[in-house]
Order: C-alpha cells, then sequence, then structure tokens
C-alpha cells in the first residue's frame, strides 16, 4: 500500500491507502474528519468538496494518492481561532441550510466562486456556478442568500 | 414579543454543528471493531430464485459470514410489514404479499436485495458478493400500473390476484353519479402524477450492534421516527423484545418521508451482527442503492371529471386512480392513495358530491409510500387542474371560478371525511394576485411573446390535512397505531431545561422552534433548553415526524407538559413563599404572589423543588419533571394559494419559472424564518416533479434513471427566488393554532406550475415532467398552425 502524505487544515498528516483509495475515504476513514460527505456516487451532488491546493474538487473524484503532498483544506478548517469563517456565518445568519448535509460542500464551493468570481456575485451567477452542487431542503434561495452575503464579507 | 420566543425569527442552535462538519450523522459513527454489511441485490425485476450458492464467498478472504433468505427463515427473522388495513370495496382485507428482509425464493424487483456479506472491509464484501452464484428462473416482468390488472399480466404476488391490493372507494357513488347527470358542463382529464425519487440528501444508513453479554441489540439508522422503528423490529420482525433492542437516530440528512419506513437493510444489519459474533455491521448506501431501493412517491394514474352548473358551481367531482405500490407494501404505502388522497378531494371547495375509486396494484418496481405531501400532492394536482381546465372551458377567469366555489363558512364538512375547522381562502388568493399583480399579466404575455416566448400564469388553491392525526380516527380507518406524540420536561435544579420530545428532527430545526416555545413560556433564555430526540432509551416513546406533525402534535405534547410543570412549580412556590397557591402568578419567568413584592425567579423554584426543604414531601414530591402525551382531536388543514408564471422558448420547449408567489395560511408560526425555508424546499420539490423528475424503469423492469445522471434533480439554475406571503386563520384544534408548514410547498406547486404551462401553450394538459421533449411534442399544434 503506498505511504502518502498532505496537509490537511494546515496539519501534516499521513497514512497508508490502497491505489484506489478516494480522497474523500482518506479523510473520512483514515482521518477521522466526517464533516465532509459522500451523496453520491457519480460526482453530481457536490457534498464531498474539498478545496486541494486552493482549488474546489469533488474529493469522491480525486484518488488519495495523487493528492500526495497536496495542501488540503476541509470544512473542519475554515474557522480560525473558533471565528467563523465569513460564508459559515452567512449560511447560519440567512438560513442557507436545514439537514445540514450538503453544506459542507456548499459552503466550500460558495469560497470557491467567490475566488474565482470576486466578492460581487449576482444572483443568477451564484445559481449557475452551484450547478455541481445539489440540495434537497432549501430550494436553493436561501444558499444563493448566504452566497452572496458570505461573498461581500470575505 | 422576546428575540427567542414563538415568532422570532431566531437564527438556528443546531446550525453551529452542521456549518463547521461537526454533524453526527450515521455514516459518521463508527463503533470498535465494525465490519461493513454488503447486500448482493436482484439484476432481475422478475426472477425466480433456483438456488444460491455461497460456498465460495464464505470463504473468501476478510468475510465474516454471508445470510441469505433461508437463513432469515431458519432464524425466525419475520418480514417487514404494512401497518395500515385497507378494505377493499367488497369488505375484504388488502392483500399484502409477504416482504422478507432477504428474498425467499422469488425476487420481486431489480434491486431486491438477496444476500448480505459481512466482512472487514467493504472491498473484501464486493469480492465476495462477486463470488456468490445465483440460479435464477427469469419470469417476465410487470411494470406498467394500468396493465397489471389485466389477464396475463405476470403475477408478481401469489396472494394478490390480477395484482390487485385492493380495490377501495369514498364517497358517495349514486349521488355523485347524478350530479353528473345533471351537469351543465363536464371537464375531463386523464392526469399521470409521475413517480418520484425523494432523493434526501443523506442516503440510508444503518449500524446493527449486538451485545452477547445482555442479549442487547442497539441500531443506529436514518430514521424520522426510531421508536416505530423499534416496535415494527421487534412485535413484526420477531428480532428482539422492546426492551433489548436501543434504536438510535442521529442527525439525520432529509427525510422527506422516505425515512419513515423500516427497511430490510435496518432488520439485516442487527441480525448480521448476532451471526457474525457481536461485531458492529454497518451498511451505507451508495446513491445507487438509493434510487433502487428507497421507497418512492407518487405514482398514480388517474381519470378525474368535474361536474358544474351553467354558472361554474361545481356540483360533483369523481375520480378513478390507479396506484401504483411497486413490489412489496411499504410501512405506510396503503394510507397514501387512499386516505391521504381522496379525503382531500374537495380541495378549497364546496363541493356537495365526490366518488373516487382507487384500485391498488402490484407491480415490479421498488416500493412505493409517503414522499413529501403524501397524497396530498396527488388530490390537489386533480383539484386544481380540474378546476382551472373548467374555468378556460367555461370562459370563467380561473381566480373568479374559484371564488364562486371556495368554503365559506366553518366547521365544513366535506363528503369525503374531513371537516375543515378554519381557514380564508379568499384571504390568501387576493393577496396572491396583488402580490404577481395579476392584472399585469397580460401585458407581460405580450412582452414574452415579441422576444418568441410563450408566457403562462397558473393558480394552486390547495389544502392539506396535516398535524397527523387523532388516534382514534384512524384507527377507525384501519391504522395499526395512534398517531399522538409525547414529550418530557425535565427542569434542572439550576433551571435549565431538557425536552424529550418524540418527534424527530431531520432539517425541520427543532433544536431552535421547541426552544422557542419552552423561553416563551417560561420566560428563560433559548439557549438554556436542550431538545433530546432520536433515541429510543432517552425518550420513551414517539411517533415521529412525518405529515407536518411536529408542531401541531409534538409541540402542543410539550406545552402540556410544560402546564404541569407550571402547576407544580406554582406549589413550591407558594410553600416557599408562603402564600397560597391560588395568588401565586407566573409570568415572564418569575412567580409572585399576587398584592405582595414576593418574588422568585424559575430557576429558584426549580432548585427549591429540588433541594426540597421549604416544602412537605408528603404532600409534594421532590423534583421538577413532567411529561404528556397529546393526542390530537382533528387534523389541521393549512391552504393557500401559489401562483407562478413561467416562459416556454417557442423553439426550443425549454421552460423558465420567472415568478412565484406562495401566500400561505399555515396558522400561528414559531419561527417564520425556519417557516419560510420549509416553504422554499417544498415548492422546489413540487417544480422538480413539475419540470425535471421522473422515475423511469424500462418495459423488463430496468431502472433507467438510477444516478444523477440521468435522473434530473432540481438545480439552482432551475429555479427562481420565491416571493412569500402569509395570512393566519388560527387552527382551533391545538392551544398553539398551529397548523404546520412542512408539506405545503410540495401540494401545491405541480398543479401551479402545470397549469401555467398549460396556459402558456393553449393545451388541455402536458405529461409530468414537462421536459423540453415533452413541451416540444405538446408544441406540435403551434407549428402547424404556424406552417
Amino acid at each position: 500500500m503506498p505511504a502518502i502524505s498532505m496537509t490537511v487544515n494546515g496539519e501534516k498528516v499521513c497514512g497508508d491507502v490502497e491505489g484506489r483509495t478516494l480522497l474523500v475515504d482518506f479523510i473520512r476513514g483514515n482521518l477521522g474528519k466526517t464533516g465532509t460527505h459522500v451523496g453520491c456516487d457519480t460526482s453530481q451532488c457536490g457534498a464531498c468538496v474539498v478545496h486541494v491546493d486552493g482549488k474546489a474538487i469533488k474529493s469522491c473524484t480525486a484518488l488519495a494518492v495523487a493528492c500526495d503532498g497536496a495542501k488540503v483544506n476541509t470544512v473542519e478548517g475554515l474557522a480560525t481561532n473558533g471565528k467563523l469563517h465569513p460564508m459559515q456565518e452567512a449560511f447560519r445568519e440567512h438560513h442557507g441550510l436545514q439537514c445540514g448535509f450538503c453544506t459542507p460542500g456548499m459552503i466550500m464551493a460558495g469560497i470557491d466562486i467567490v475566488k474565482r468570481k470576486g466578492k460581487k456575485l449576482k444572483e443568477e451567477t451564484i445559481r449557475e456556478e452551484l450547478e455541481g452542487n445539489i440540495c434537497r431542503c432549501t430550494g436553493y434561495h436561501n444558499i444563493v442568500k448566504a452566497i452572496q452575503a458570505g461573498a461581500a464579507k470575505m | 414579543m422576546s428575540d427567542t420566543g414563538i415568532g422570532a425569527r431566531m437564527l438556528r442552535k443546531e446550525d453551529h454543528r452542521f456549518i463547521t462538519g461537526k454533524g453526527r450523522y450515521t455514516d459518521d459513527i463508527n463503533l470498535p471493531g465494525q465490519a461493513v454489511g454488503y447486500f448482493l441485490r436482484s439484476p432481475h425485476a422478475h426472477a425466480e430464485i433456483k438456488k444460491i450458492d455461497i460456498k465460495k464467498a464464505e470463504k473468501a478472504p476478510g468475510v465474516l459470514c454471508v445470510l441469505t433468505g433461508e437463513d432469515a427463515a431458519a432464524d425466525n427473522i419475520g418480514g417487514v410489514i404494512c401497518g395500515w388495513m385497507i378494505h377493499s370495496k367488497d369488505g375484504s382485507p388488502m392483500k399484502a404479499g409477504p416482504h422478507p428482509v432477504l428474498a425467499q425464493g422469488k425476487v420481486r424487483h431489480v434491486g431486491d436485495q438477496v444476500a448480505v456479506v459481512v466482512a472487514h472491509t467493504m472491498a473484501q464484501a464486493k469480492a465476495a458478493a462477486e463470488m456468490i452464484n445465483v440460479t435464477y428462473k427469469v419470469l417476465d416482468a410487470n411494470v406498467d400500473p394500468v396493465a397489471s390488472q389485466k389477464r396475463g399480466a405476470p403475477q408478481v404476488h401469489d396472494v394478490a390476484s390480477k395484482n390487485t391490493v385492493f380495490e377501495w372507494e369514498i364517497g358517495d357513488k349514486g349521488a355523485t353519479e347524478a350530479a353528473f347527470s345533471n351537469a351543465a358542463h363536464i371537464t375531463t382529464l386523464d392526469l399521470t402524477n409521475n413517480r418520484l425519487a425523494p432523493n434526501a440528501m443523506e442516503p440510508r444508513a444503518a449500524i446493527g450492534s449486538y451485545d452477547a453479554g445482555e442479549d442487547h441489540y442497539t441500531l443506529y439508522t436514518t430514521s424520522q421516527n426510531p421508536h416505530v422503528a423499534r416496535l415494527v423490529i421487534s412485535a413484526f420482525v420477531g428480532l428482539a423484545p422492546e426492551h433489548k433492542l436501543r434504536v438510535i437516530a442521529p442527525d439525520v440528512g432529509g427525510g422527506f418521508g422516505s425515512k419513515i419506513f423500516i427497511y430490510a437493510e435496518e432488520v439485516v444489519c442487527l441480525w448480521a451482527s448476532k451471526r457474525a459474533g457481536g461485531v458492529p455491521v454497518k451498511w451505507v448506501a451508495d446513491r445507487s442503492e438509493a434510487f433502487l431501493t428507497d421507497a418512492n412517491g407518487r405514482d398514480h394514474v388517474t381519470r378525474a371529471e368535474l361536474a358544474t352548473d351553467k354558472d361554474g358551481k361545481i356540483t360533483g367531482l369523481r375520480a378513478k386512480t390507479i396506484a401504483n405500490m411497486g413490489a412489496y407494501l411499504s410501512t405506510f404505502a396503503s394510507s397514501v392513495p387512499t386516505y391521504l388522497y381522496a379525503t382531500l378531494l374537495s380541495g378549497q371547495y364546496n363541493i356537495p358530491n365526490i366518488y373516487a375509486e382507487v384500485d391498488a396494484v402490484y407491480t415490479n418496481t421498488s416500493p412505493v409510500d409517503a414522499y413529501r405531501g403524501a397524497g396530498r400532492p396527488e388530490a390537489a394536482y386533480v383539484v386544481e387542474r380540474l378546476v382551472e381546465t373548467a374555468a378556460r372551458e367555461l370562459n370563467i377567469d380561473p381566480a373568479e371560478m374559484r371564488r364562486r366555489n371556495f368554503v365559506q363558512s366553518f366547521p365544513h364538512q366535506t363528503p369525503v371525511i374531513m371537516c375543515y375547522d378554519a381557514g380564508d381562502f379568499d384571504a390568501s388568493l387576493n393577496k396572491a394576485m396583488e402580490m404577481i399583480d395579476y392584472a399585469g399579466f397580460e401585458k407581460r404575455k405580450a412582452a414574452a411573446a415579441r422576444k418568441g416566448k410563450l408566457r403562462g400564469i397558473g393558480f394552486s388553491n390547495y389544502i392539506e390535512a396535516c398535524g397527523i392525526a387523532p388516534s382514534a380516527a384512524v384507527g377507525s380507518l384501519g391504522a395499526g397505531v395512534g398517531l399522538w406524540e409525547s414529550a418530557e420536561v425535565r427542569v434542572n435544579p439550576v433551571g435549565t431545561v431538557e425536552i424529550l420530545t418524540g418527534s424527530h428532527s431531520h432539517g425541520q430545526g427543532h433544536e431552535t422552534t421547541f426552544a422557542q416555545l419552552v423561553s416563551d413560556r417560561l420566560g428563560i433564555p433559548a439557549d438554556q433548553v436542550a431538545i433530546v430526540h432520536g433515541d429510543t432509551d432517552k425518550v420513551q416513546f414517539g411517533m415521529g415526524t412525518y405529515g407536518s406533525r411536529s408542531g401541531a402534535v409534538g409541540m402542543t405534547a410539550i406545552s402540556k407538559a410544560l402546564d404541569k410543570i407550571e402547576a407544580k412549580a406554582k406549589k413550591v412556590a407558594a410553600h416557599v413563599m408562603e402564600a397560597s397557591e391560588s395568588d401565586v402568578e407566573f409570568k415572564d419567568g418569575s412567580f409572585s404572589v399576587k398584592g405582595t413584592d414576593k418574588k422568585m425567579a424559575f430557576g429558584e423554584v426549580a432548585l427549591s423543588a429540588y433541594v426540597a426543604h421549604k416544602f412537605p414531601t408528603s404532600e409534594i414530591e421532590p423534583g421538577l419533571k413532567e411529561g404528556a402525551f397529546h393526542d390530537p382531536t382533528n387534523f389541521t388543514f393549512p391552504a393557500g394559494c401559489h401562483i407562478c408564471e413561467l416562459e416556454v422558448d417557442a423553439d426550443t420547449g425549454v421552460t423558465e419559472i420567472v415568478d412565484w408567489v406562495a401566500v400561505d395560511d399555515f396558522g400561528n408560526v414559531i419561527n417564520p424564518m425556519i417557516v419560510e425555508g420549509q416553504v422554499h424546499g417544498g415548492i422546489a420539490q413540487g417544480i422538480g416533479q413539475a419540470l425535471t423528475e421522473a422515475v423511469v424503469y424500462d418495459e423488463g423492469g430496468q431502472l433507467l434513471t438510477g444516478s444523477y445522471m440521468d435522473y434530473c434533480m432540481p438545480r439552482a439554475d432551475n429555479l427562481p427566488s420565491f416571493k412569500l406571503g402569509f395570512t393566519n386563520t388560527e387552527c382551533p384544534s391545538n392551544p398553539l393554532g398551529i397548523k404546520g408548514c412542512g408539506e405545503a410547498g410540495a401540494i401545491a406547486a405541480p398543479a401551479a406550475v402545470m397549469n401555467a404551462m398549460t396556459s402558456a401553450l393553449g393545451v388541455k394538459d402536458v405529461p409530468m415532467p414537462a421536459t423540453p421533449q415533452n413541451v416540444w411534442n405538446a408544441m406540435a399544434h403551434l407549428r402547424e398552425a404556424a406552417e
């Protein structure tokens, strides 16, 4: 089994994984960080979105070995010194979550949208950019509002 | 109103753990020594099992055990059941075929579970499952519900001749026939209510753990009602008596009905744990499994007719529905197309004569049961499509048609069981029309036409019955359980409070709204209230969350328990303050003695109750803890008006929803922010049904929509922002005046969309989902006219 190491939420981690181990399974199984979720098996739902070397990816569609040496950020790494990231705060303030299952992926995707599209986001831009994230609870209404508000405060 | 009391837009207490990745869903839990369960499932829709050879698989690396239906039978593991008895017109009981936890003799749908492999890792379990050799004799599949009752159709269950589970009726047939004979106009619609996959984002999961030392089982499961799961697994499956089985439903990532039911996998994980020597067994559905095995929703084929007089007054409604139950009767499947459906066929209208017949049929497809709204979306779809179509045929404005027929006085007894207790249907209609600027529609339609778009507007004036439900009433209709709710209020010596509730939150925000109720009543901050739910060892019993019952029924139980807390605390306070109990008043969190300046804060009284120094414990027991069971006296009747405006691209058939107004009457509202969120989500699911979603099987029973590549979940860019408004007629049947809000959007939305669609296209019907292809086909007449 290949040995890999990476930086996850600023912490050096390592482990032995099978070649077929997915990044999400390494994060959830080996590291015990269960904030990143798996909602489908076809890379559609986006519950597993994390940041790898600064870019949002679906961790269900990346092999752990392919991320050897990478810097990975998950939802658990967003708050600093107990202070929530503005995007986390915005999801709470705008009731952008209900069951919470898609939420980590939505927050990670939302931050990535801001990185790529800037802090002033139009509603239609956010809706288009959320193509890869499915929510069944909110009808997206408040998620769109949360990302717009979170973006402005980032 | 305080900022944490009833009516406050309080931010959710549960959010912190979800936004920081600290939610605790079933798959996030790992027990020491845990193994995985992997289900070998049928590749055939319908086949006899001739032989299952597991010898090689049992010896495969890492395998702890391989179990089949034969083993289940040998261990006396019973099947899962349907808990609602429906009788046919002729008085005969419904024909429920057996539903073993692992197939015995026959598989009845693609995905039916044939064997389970328990191994140390998923890779080992999957590899071993490949080594199981099942010899099938493939049979013809029965997939089309309409054809399933015909002679020669393949029989799914021996017990159900012509695949018919029941042939049920409701209403006065003779009177309704007479109304149709005398009608000035009859409107007829043939409607298909498309089959949907619920698709909670968290797939179902279970961990079964057997403790040989205590002969005790623990089940972690993605359930909306853990106590009912325990009851069924104990009393019907017969795995273990209730005191030997603990069921925990931790954070659950959405349910929408699909997690009400007791599924075979949960039972198998428990049983397999014992067979594997007490090793905990975890199973997590992948999405493909969810599509194959989660109970689906809807799937009705209906001919519906509306009789009207010359002025557009409705004189009768009749419907004949074929309801697809799938291959097995799921937990509450039989109640959905009967008492949750046809009892709402009066809509918001005064309809003197109603008659409905429902044939429930088996097919070789996954089971169908309650999905958000459960029967009521199907009813609203029938009624609202009929009324809108009748208005068009009679050349009456659709709003005016509705006004002429609205129920105006309450209580109103419909011809189909329900007694509406409160409402103001004109109020929600008027407000919605104002919000969407109904008067300006023709201008907007003309402007759309100039850019090649066909613009339509559609109403849906839904009513539903929720707050489910009075136990005696549902019992008389066939329910195997009562539908009350329980609550326990535990006041700690320092005055903080724990609420134990039988309701279960899987996105609804109970930790917030229930705390708001307590804050309001006891005058303590909401952060001093903890809500405990989802664990049969902590909460004594409960009926769970579905049918928008947690507010009207669950919170009323809490409210009753709080009454008892207040009464006892008054006694304690009276003794401590040396006053007569009748002189003690409780207001804003403190007890005071009338006409004096004597006062005690709630926390001080709580401490006194536990210290027990200053009252006679021979008369008043120490402590401050009370429980209550609440059984409602009626259903509640949320109602409202949703109006959809959409534009269809005449060149491509692509639809865009350009405006949406929802005006709902939910009675009193605890937290408007949470209620609005519920409405948004419901509308999105209803729009999904109308425009994008459908479960499709091919004629051999293979599922064509087995992933998110093929089953089109609404994405953010399929939906608009929604404009919401509220009216309020308090619900008279509970002290909080709550009606419920969880399902309204999903009930209202499909008819609003399709009324708008048919208005835009100038056609009588477009099949749901109105995909660009279906819309394109429905526009043939426009293309012909243009040529």
